[in-house]
């Protein structure tokens, strides 16, 4: 069963291994999330389990948000999120039931982490693409972080469809595969993943047991 | 929801004595090998501090005639203990100079009452001195 929490990406540290070697770890306030919908197949056409995450104030809640909230006897949430799952992975998790960052990942090594990328707004081709920089001196003239030629000339007498560009870079949603689960505090929800996570500090991200 | 701090703060070890630059101090440095551990001792003026949740010193000694300098983080449990061996009188927080100093150029002033009323023990020491 590949259960997916909701978390929020405390920030990095260091810590120590039993064996004195010191690694950089992304600590991830993982959970607890309240399932809050069953998607069965006879009804909605597919099975998933929807969960709620981080609770919301009951002024801020929609009438709408409140009754389906309520359908489950659970407080209002302020992140849904679906998890697909076959259904007989789902037979365990009933509508108001907690999942807990330390049950979930308990025994596991490796997981993956989504979150959106820091935004870097319109970024040009050097930032955005790793390109090189033209040469600074032999006679360069007022050309300093450009791509460089786009394509060839009469044939095929047009660039090239995804081309790489100048553009939006970042705040964009990213995954990062196969990070070492480091140490897990599950009295505290904490989970400590070696290596980085994309998203700034307090950002959402989505933990799961690594596909890998 | 918690912070970062909060948690760097629980990783971190408060069981070191109080000790600055300049200091003379004994590291008990745990040493795995193989199966059996030991603990080997590493003695030397501290002549650099660095903070943060990545803290660090480096100590220094003179080892058979050779200038020797070792890196500890502070709160790595491969350090067993650290001793203070003596308090040194230094104007300075980064002792490099020292790498160019060798013999008695090298030595460094006993700092005879370490920091407690602030204005009055620097008068002290002067007078010591």
């Amino acid at each position: 069963m590949n259960l997916e929490l909701l978390g929020r990406k405390l920030g990095m540290t260091q810590i120590f291994t039993d064996a004195g070697e010191r690694v950089p770890v992304t600590v991830i306030a993982a959970g607890p999330c309240v399932v809050v919908q069953k998607k069965t197949a006879e009804r909605d056409g597919y099975c998933a389990v929807q969960f709620g995450f981080e609770e919301r104030k009951e002024k801020h809640t929609s009438k709408a948000a409140a009754g389906h909230v309520a359908a489950a006897g659970v407080s209002p949430k302020r992140f849904l999120y679906e998890v697909r799952l076959p259904a007989e992975d789902a037979e365990g998790l009933e509508p108001g039931q907690e999942v807990a960052c330390g049950a979930t990942f308990e025994g596991v090594a490796k997981v993956d982490v989504a979150g959106t990328s820091k935004g870097r707004g319109f970024t040009g081709v050097i930032k955005r693409w790793n390109f090189s920089m033209p040469k600074a001196t032999h006679g360069t003239h007022e050309h300093y972080r450009h791509a460089g030629a786009l394509g060839a000339g009469t044939y095929p007498g047009r660039i090239v469809k995804g081309k790489k560009m100048a553009g939006q870079h970042g705040n964009k949603r990213t995954t990062t595969l196969g990070l070492r689960v480091e140490r897990l505090d599950a009295e505290n929800g904490l989970i400590f993943v070696r290596g980085s996570v994309p998203g700034h500090n307090r950002g959402l991200v989505r933990v799961r047991a690594s596909t890998r | 929801m918690r912070n970062i701090e909060s948690i760097q703060d629980l990783a971190s070890r408060a069981d070191h004595p109080d000790f600055r630059s300049g200091d003379t101090v004994r590291v008990h440095v745990r040493i795995k090998e193989g199966e059996k551990e030991r603990i080997q001792v590493f003695e030397g003026v501290v002549i650099v501090r660095r903070r943060g949740p990545a803290a660090s010193f480096t100590v220094r000694k003179i080892s058979y005639g050779v200038g020797v300098e070792r890196i500890f983080p502070l709160h790595s449990p491969m350090i067993a203990k650290i001793e203070v061996k003596a308090r040194g009188k230094v104007r300075r927080s980064r002792l490099f100079y020292l790498r160019e100093l060798t013999g008695k150029a090298a030595r460094i002033k006993e700092r005879v009452q370490p920091r407690e009323p602030k204005k009055k023990a620097k008068k002290a020491k002067k007078g010591d001195a």
